[in-house]
């Protein structure tokens, strides 16, 4: 898979080179701008510390004690059955509800097999390529006082299933189990 | 709901170890994760930063609104009862680019005006409209062009290649998105059968 790795290689650096490069034909401050918007990740990476240290460490316990290994077990039989790795299944119920705890899940997967293991890809996969339902839901019917949903759930629900199908097929397909 | 989840996990977590004696694992576990989630977000500053600055470039320079431009089509296409000049659209095609740059915090502001447009197209009424659906679907399956936080963690972790994810991330959502798409007008034509639309 060279060509992938290559592709997955050249996107971020060709990506930057045209922003700049359109920024400087465009005639803008390039670097005040930068400046300016890169303030905004140190309060984001500061604001995410409370909901990351609630979430690793309440994963930790249920690790650590041995109840998710229990829970794993549990499912096992049948998650091998259709080809789902069981290790993820926590990470995909906890997807849809919230993004911060999801983002404790995937990093604690990564840390515990490994970021270059197929779990551990597979973990980030999932994180990059689906979104926060309820999160969604609430917040953007909440504000402007939608209080039918109709289908929006299940879609949503549905969506987020396609979404980890999707990555155990792509990552399976491009790493390999 | 994720309220319950953490004190379910914590609480089992804690009743396990007493009956399985791991209770010394647990003590270590709880510091030991605490301190590592405070490295991993020190760690998430480097790349959040570097990406938040970036694309305010790109937003300065109107990139991101030349590439709006270039997906309307496309989007207006999703959105058949939206007339193309309507502020709803302008707004959608944008909560759409943010999302797909990596701007969650950009992308929620624009979503919401999005609703509140699609709220006043569809008359005022409570209920969600077909294209408030579809408009959540599209979101909840979440285009990203660069997965930024999860390559920092991979860095984090020192993965031997931390972006070799990219690609394959951008192949998932592509297709969780025309999942979410396909999902979205099963259930209007169902609606539509059943004669409530």
């Amino acid at each position: 898979m060279q060509w992938l790795n290559s592709i997955s290689l050249w996107i971020i650096p060709l990506l930057i080179g045209f922003i700049l490069i359109y920024a400087v034909i465009k005639k803008v401050p390039a670097y005040e701008s930068f400046v300016e918007g890169g303030k905004e990740g140190i309060g984001m990476a500061f604001s995410i510390i409370p909901f990351l240290v609630g979430m690793l460490v309440a994963i930790s316990i249920f690790r650590a004690s041995g109840a998710l290994d229990a829970f794993v077990d549990l499912l096992r039989p049948f998650l091998d059955k259709i080809g789902v790795p069981s290790e993820i299944l926590p990470l995909a119920i906890i997807r849809p509800i919230s993004g911060n705890a999801a983002l404790g899940m995937t990093s604690d997967l990564i840390a515990v097999h490994g970021p270059d293991s197929y779990i551990g890809r597979l973990a980030a996969t999932i994180q990059g390529s689906t979104d926060t339902t309820f999160y969604v839901l609430t917040v953007y019917f909440g504000a402007v006082g939608i209080k039918k949903m109709g289908d929006a759930l299940k879609v949503g629900l549905l969506a987020d299933l396609v979404g980890i199908a999707a990555a155990i097929l792509v990552v399976t397909f491009f790493f390999g189990y | 709901m994720v309220n319950y989840i953490w004190v379910g996990m914590t609480l089992i977590g804690i009743i396990f170890a007493m009956i399985n004696g791991t209770m010394e694992q647990v003590n270590e576990a709880v510091f030991k994760s605490a301190k590592e989630a405070v490295t991993l977000c020190i760690g998430l500053i480097s790349i959040l930063v570097f990406w938040l600055g970036l694309m305010r470039v790109a937003e300065e320079s109107r990139l991101l609104e030349k590439v709006s431009l270039l997906v309307r089509p496309l989007v207006r296409r999703l959105f058949p009862e939206v007339p193309s000049s309507h502020p709803a659209m302008g707004y959608i095609v944008s909560n759409i680019m943010a999302n797909l740059f990596g701007l969650g915090n950009a992308a929620t502001p624009l979503g919401i005006k999005a609703m509140e447009q699609l709220k006043k197209l569809n008359g005022g009424k409570t209920s969600a409209s077909r294209s408030m659906i579809t408009f959540l679907a599209i979101n909840t399956s979440s285009i990203t062009l660069i997965p930024a936080t999860v390559i920092a963690i991979r860095m984090n972790y020192h993965s031997a290649s931390p972006t070799d994810i990219v690609f394959p991330t951008l192949i998932a959502t592509i297709i969780s998105a025309a999942g979410g798409i396909l999902i979205d007008r099963y259930f209007y034509y169902r609606r539509k059968r059943k004669g409530r639309e």
